[in-house]
């Protein structure tokens, strides 16, 4: 029943989506694509978040379309339940961001048509319980989100950033469909339930392991299948962005949790994990080393969804490495971490997104170099967006610093692993971990800093507005967030319980609301705790007595002087820290190894009248050294096959006669 | 009288492989089509006898088809094609008669050993036919492989043509309306490939392949 009315509702979608098409030519036309999508997108939210709190069974549904001898299985459970919430919280607050950002758009007929259908097309990939519909509602996903990325198509970038799109969405169905293929095994059982049945030798499943990492690893952007996601995230309308980046990329590791933790089933071996957990670690550490290179203030948080995907396969590999030790409940500690970060990156990121997209609305800029000092004509926007960044930050009591804590405890334990690989890979990892999440503070610290403090870098920042107050109540929503499941993260954690129970054979944390003052009691009593509302406490108080002390000791005259200017009496704002100086010290640091970063100072001699230059020069290296040569390789051999193309008839049939007498001697032979 | 009614069968769609081997060696266009119109005829007669064993009435309607179009139709009309082109007394360069034999019975045993254990457990007269059947269309292909007139490209398409008919009725079951619109592209296809032998003819003054190749690499370069 339940199901039944979700499958309607996302048909719903797809008729908004028609609707959109003529949509544009009325007034009021993109006011009501988004408000109807606003509203589905809320029950659908409710519904599964309340199917998600009382104790969920799992329904199912077969309809009679599809491919002929299969139809078209649907299914909701636990997993799909949590995901579903996590998308349409997404997309409702995206499509109440876009009732105010909508007007700003250039191209509505581009948008309002796809919005929709993107929508629905995540929500039948988490709905879909066989092969034929998960991939046809993946792939009406990616095609629905490539439309929205080409929605201004003009823009060369733009249209080289579809294309490449394109092809990684294709290599990554690709690799879905092989790795549906060996879990239907010989006979072909293509619905989720049969698969679940097969049994299969660890080689074909770690051949689906590792197809499942190119597929959905392709679209969630693990290193190096990224390169497509910091040029197309940034493309889209900013809506679209924060849905791109905050719920598409989750619509992926939802794919890759029911391949690999639901379908492969047992035996889970424990190198898997180790190959996850170091795939996640590198991941987190070159995204956000790529975010902090970044001055465009939408491709850095593109690059920064890929540091948060590391951090959830990190927590998805210790719970395969301790799944294949059997430790189900130290596995569970990492599923709930990884599925945590799940929400929480998706409330964040979405959050940044839209903050990013009401300064561009305010401005037309998203080159951090060319802003500034937006807190004043925009102090709402730089509220919220400081809040997303503390908590993407991993600041407590938000909830960023949670999921990250607990994928810590989750590593802290792994000493109990009895592999003495992963007793050496788990701390690296945990290494490369910190150090992110280390970096990624100072990446927000600029993305904050220089955007929204200091001094206005150009006139239209200088001349900004505070946007309107849909897209204002669409980020404090998110922000409220934020506070709430850093606050609450045993409400979550429960919520989250059943997810891990499904996944993990049964096993799942302890219920912490039974915990007294909300406190957080992930392992055990002796081990660690945190209580977000002691620290939130904390901090109000503290800072309450540190404000009360200088008001009560310092003087009350407000007193103007000019700012420190370093002793030059200069007062353009070109001479501010600018976005590019602020990642100096790291771009030395780490720069000078990853990226093969250069620096060089041209100074013009005593006496001319040029100015001074300092050029930087960054190289990507896994565009050079993986996709350049593989591209060159590409072209090489169509080259080399050129010819094919100007053979005579004769020559041709000659192929098709020796292609077909190859074939049946191959079968001859092989019988 | 069931084994007598199986050689029947079995020398009816042998033949067919034979005259497929005699098409392979014709020099002359004229032979060429008279072969062809055999060949053809043979296939009306194979098609007609399986529809009476298998008591199948459509099936008469296909060597109907089969007589009326692939042994009368087709070759007066390609006699009269060629009579126009004036390339009736053309000789073709076949290569070595020998070679292509040997060629030809290589590709017969394959395509029994490629069929006999893939059709195993049905009947042995369904077996036999779809042998043949392959082998007649990898002949077909042998055909158009060699030869440089197009005239000779047309024949080894619709002797390839035929096997395929032939692997249809032994098959027990393809639907006429298949079989007859098969028939009918294969008109409409003798109907293009006519008029565009004649457009050839205008432009090259030849219908031999090879000139047009060289014509080709005169335009890429």
């Amino acid at each position: 029943m339940l199901l039944s009315f979700l499958l309607i509702l996302s048909v719903v979608l797809l008729a908004v989506g028609a609707y959109g098409i003529v949509a544009p030519r009325y007034p009021e036309g993109s006011h009501r694509v988004y408000a109807t999508t606003l509203v589905i997108c809320t029950v659908f939210l409710l519904l599964t978040a309340g199917y998600l709190a009382v104790r969920p069974q799992a329904f199912s549904l077969t309809l009679p379309f599809g491919l002929p001898w299969l139809g078209m299985h649907f299914r909701l459970d636990a997993l799909s339940a949590f995901f579903l919430v996590v998308v349409n919280l997404g997309g409702a607050v995206a499509s109440l961001f876009a009732l105010g950002y909508g007007r700003h758009e250039r191209a509505p007929e581009r948008v309002l048509p796809f919005f929709p259908a993107f929508l629905a097309g995540m929500n039948l990939v988490l709905l879909a319980d066989d092969a034929f519909s998960f991939l046809f509602a993946w792939e009406f996903m990616s095609l629905g989100s490539w439309a929205l990325v080409m929605a201004h198509h003009r823009d060369p970038a733009n249209a080289r950033a579809g294309y490449l799109y394109l092809v990684m969405a294709c290599f990554g169905t690709l690799a879905l469909l092989l790795a549906f293929g060996l879990l239907a095994g010989p006979d072909g059982g293509y619905n989720f339930a049969a698969m679940r049945g097969n049994q299969m030798t660890p080689g074909l499943s770690a051949l689906v392991l590792a197809l499942a990492l190119l597929g959905a690893g392709s679209k969630a952007g693990l290193v190096p299948l990224h390169v497509w996601l910091p040029l197309a995230h940034p493309a889209a309308p900013s809506h679209v962005s924060a849905l791109m980046s905050g719920v598409m990329t989750k619509v992926a590791v939802y794919g890759f949790i029911r391949i690999v933790f639901d379908l492969l089933g047992e035996p889970v071996l424990w190198w898997w994990g180790g190959v996850v957990l170091a795939v996640g670690g590198i991941t987190a550490v070159l995204g956000v080393l790529y975010a902090l290179m970044q001055h465009d203030l939408k491709r850095l948080l593109a690059y920064h969804t890929v540091e948060n995907i590391g951090i959830i396969f990190i927590g998805l590999g210790l719970a395969l490495a301790f799944q294949a030790n059997l430790m189900y409940f130290n596995a569970a500690l990492a599923l709930t971490a990884a599925l945590f970060h799940v929400l929480n990156h998706s409330v964040f990121k979405s959050l940044l997104f839209l903050g990013t997209g009401a300064v561009l609305a305010a401005t037309g800029e998203r080159d951090m170099e060319r802003l500034g000092g937006l807190i004043h004509p925009m102090p709402w926007t730089a509220l919220a967006f400081l809040i997303g960044s503390a908590a993407i930050s991993a600041l407590p009591p938000l909830n960023g610093f949670v999921s990250e804590w607990l994928t810590f405890q989750a590593i802290l334990i792994s000493p109990e692993l009895p592999q003495w690989f992963l007793k050496f890979l788990v701390p690296a990892v945990g290494a490369l971990l910190a150090l992110s999440a280390a970096l990624a503070a100072a990446c927000f610290v600029k993305a904050f800093g220089i955007t929204f403090l200091g001094r206005p870098r150009s006139p239209v920042a200088a001349q900004a507005r505070e946007t309107d107050r849909y897209s204002l109540t669409a980020m404090f929503v998110l922000a409220g967030l934020c506070l709430v499941a850093g606050i609450l993260p045993g409400l979550v954690i429960d919520g989250l319980a059943p997810v891990v129970g499904l996944l993990n054979g049964g096993a799942r944390l302890a219920s912490q609301h039974s915990q007294p003052w909300l406190t957080l009691v992930p392992v055990g009593p002796l081990k660690s705790s945190y209580n977000g509302l002691l620290l939130l406490l904390f901090m109000v108080l503290s800072a309450a007595v540190a404000a009360w002390l200088i008001h009560r000791f310092a003087s009350d005259a407000t007193r103007r002087g000019p700012a420190w200017d370093c002793g030059f009496p200069e007062t353009s704002p070109m001479t501010q820290y600018t976005a590019g100086s602020f990642a100096q010290p790291i771009r030395r640091v780490f720069g000078s190894i990853v990226f093969q970063a250069r620096e060089r100072i041209t100074m013009p001699p005593p006496g001319d009248q040029k100015s001074a230059r300092l050029e930087v020069e960054l190289h990507d290296p896994i565009w050079e050294r993986l996709y350049e040569p593989l591209a060159g390789a590409v072209v090489m051999i169509s080259t080399r096959f050129n010819y094919l193309q100007y053979l005579t008839i004769r020559h041709y049939l000659s192929l098709v006669f020796g292609a077909l007498i190859l074939l049946l001697l191959g079968m001859v032979l092989w019988r | 009288m069931h084994s007598l009614a199986f050689d029947i069968a079995h020398a009816l769609a042998g033949s067919m492989v034979v005259l497929s081997f005699l098409l392979l060696y014709q020099d002359r266009v004229y032979a060429l089509l008279n072969v062809f119109a055999l060949h053809s005829l043979a296939l009306a007669l194979a098609v007609g006898w399986q529809a009476y064993l298998q008591d199948a009435h459509h099936l008469y309607v296909t060597a109907v088809v089969a007589l009326l179009f692939k042994a009368i139709a087709i070759p007066t009309a390609l006699h009269r094609i060629v009579r126009r082109l004036d390339i009736h007394r053309t000789l073709e360069v076949v290569g070595g008669v020998g070679r292509d034999m040997l060629a030809g019975a290589a590709l017969v045993a394959l395509a029994i050993m490629v069929m006999l254990p893939v059709t195993e457990g049905s009947n042995a007269l369904a077996r036999q036919d779809l042998a043949f059947a392959l082998a007649v269309v990898l002949l077909g292909l042998l055909l158009m492989v060699n030869r440089h007139n197009a005239i000779s490209l047309v024949i080894g398409f619709m002797s390839l043509e035929n096997g395929l008919v032939l692997a249809a009725a032994g098959a027990l079951g393809m639907p006429l309306v298949v079989e007859i619109s098969v028939a009918f592209s294969v008109l409409i296809a003798l109907i293009v490939i006519g008029v565009f032998l004649f457009r050839i003819r205008e432009r090259f003054d030849s219908v031999d392949m090879q000139a047009m190749d060289t014509f080709r690499e005169g335009r890429r370069k």
